[in-house]
């Protein structure tokens, strides 16, 4: 499936599925293909007629329709409206739970932090980490502290045991740390004040910032 | 058959563009009537020796279907702009197939606009042996094949906004020096037009009169133009394929 090609005109999303099933020796049904993408409604539509990210499905049917072992997938969300994205992924999934492999390249986090199993980053051409999302996260090793702090000066929170950086946004204060129960501790007891406290881990994308800023 | 269901679906895509379709099939007829209407009582037309119904039935049926032949080529270079044929090139479709698909393609709209001329020139009072029409219709797909591979030539070796003007250019030229637009008798046009495949296609008209319109030098410069120009096509496939 690329990620850039337009379709041909004059038609139909079946026809043109029909079209490319005709050409592998062991297609999926037409039907199933049009019902994976989510693409029963349009599939009477003239190719010509259809929304970028209705397209981008189309796409996707006629490479489900050759029914692959291993599915390569170029950025395939990027052109999807949210419902598109979300009828993509869960058939993925469906295709991941019939066996099939799927390997795809993505710049939006979130959904490799969602749907994959495994997740290679790579910089500069080296790979990086390879391994389950949580793994990916894990390899940060650092949490992030939230709350609400005003009147207080980003120096002194970075002066905190185990506190690495701070960030300021109006009154709510970030603080990134190597060990967050330490900061969470000192943070209480030097400022009774602070409220709204949360702990996050550390999210796939700022993983990824991290991993590939430091290699 | 992989590549018959794709020619099936590349004929169904085809007939529904309707302006594709009107201005292919439209023009060639329009054209007939206006130039043939007012010579029709013309029996030796420009000293071809045919009634000028039949000639131009012919010589417009050459045009209308050497341009439909080289569009081909249009309609190539605009589906590797859209990344189509990169797309076929990673499934089992042998790259054969698609140009099979597409020449199918070109020949049966050729048929539907020859199809059309005839009508229009029975319209006219132009009559012939059901044989002869046959047979005429048979030259006529024969002096196609250089075009279609002109066609192809083309469209592997221009893009979307050069192609226009060169395959419009070519087959005016070709129509001029051909015969289409009047008969080429003598003189230095005569000299030159026995060597391009226009003139035959325009020449497939004299079966009406019986005998073999073409003789051996029509056969050899038809036959030497499809040598020559699907070579070229294969050659500016291969670049073109090979670039990618």
């Amino acid at each position: 499936m690329l990620q850039t090609g337009q379709l041909i005109r004059d038609l139909t999303v079946r026809e043109l599925v029909t079209l490319f099933a005709s050409l592998y020796p062991r297609p999926l049904p037409v039907e199933e293909a049009l019902r994976l993408a989510g693409l029963e409604s349009f599939a009477e539509q003239r190719t010509q007629k259809l929304s970028g990210g209705e397209a981008q499905r189309a796409r996707f049917a006629l490479a489900l329709v050759t029914d692959p072992e291993l599915l390569v997938l170029d950025e395939p969300t990027v052109a999807m409206d949210v419902e598109s994205r979300h009828a993509f992924w869960s058939a993925m999934r469906e295709c991941a739970s019939r066996g099939k492999t799927v390997l795809f390249a993505t710049h939006y986090l979130d959904e490799a932090d969602a749907n994959a199993d495994r997740i290679v980053v790579m910089a500069h051409g080296r790979v990086v980490v390879d391994g389950p999302p949580t793994a990916v996260k894990a390899r940060v090793g650092t949490r992030t502290i939230r709350a609400t702090l005003p009147g207080v000066e980003e120096a002194e929170l970075e002066a905190l045991p185990g506190v690495r950086s701070v960030t300021r946004h109006g009154d709510s204060v970030a603080l990134v740390c190597a060990d967050s129960d330490g900061a969470l501790r000192a943070l209480l007891a030097a400022y009774p004040p602070a409220r709204d406290v949360e702990v996050a881990g550390a999210g796939l994308e700022e993983a990824f910032l991290e991993l590939t800023r430091s290699s | 058959m992989s590549g018959l269901v794709y020619t099936r679906f590349e004929l169904r895509r085809t007939f529904r563009n309707r302006r594709f379709l009107f201005f292919s099939l439209g023009f060639p007829i329009a054209l007939y009537f206006l130039i043939a209407g007012p010579n029709r009582g013309d029996r030796d037309f420009g000293g071809s020796g045919l009634a000028a119904p039949l000639y131009y039935m012919v010589a417009l049926a050459g045009f209308g279907t050497m341009m439909g032949m080289v569009s081909t080529g249009a309609r190539i270079a605009g589906e590797r702009q859209l990344g189509w044929t990169r797309q076929l090139r990673v499934t089992p479709l042998p790259a054969a197939a698609y140009l099979r698909a597409k020449i199918a393609t070109a020949y049966a709209l050729a048929g539907a606009s020859v199809g059309a001329l005839y009508l229009a020139g029975a319209a006219l009072g132009v009559s012939i042996p059901p044989g002869r029409w046959l047979e005429m219709t048979a030259l006529i797909a024969v002096a196609l094949l250089p075009f279609a591979a002109l066609g192809i030539f083309l469209g592997h070796l221009l893009n979307v906004d050069s192609i226009g003007p060169a395959t419009g250019g070519t087959v005016t030229l070709l129509a001029f020096v051909g015969g289409t637009w009047f008969p080429v008798t003598g003189g230095v046009l005569h000299a030159i037009g026995q060597f391009v495949p226009s003139y035959w296609l325009v020449r497939a008209a004299h079966v009406a009169l019986g005998g073999g319109a073409w003789g051996g030098e029509g056969w050899a410069v038809v036959g030497g133009w499809t040598a020559v120009l699907s070579a070229a096509a294969r050659w500016s496939y291969r670049r073109d394929t090979a670039r990618q």
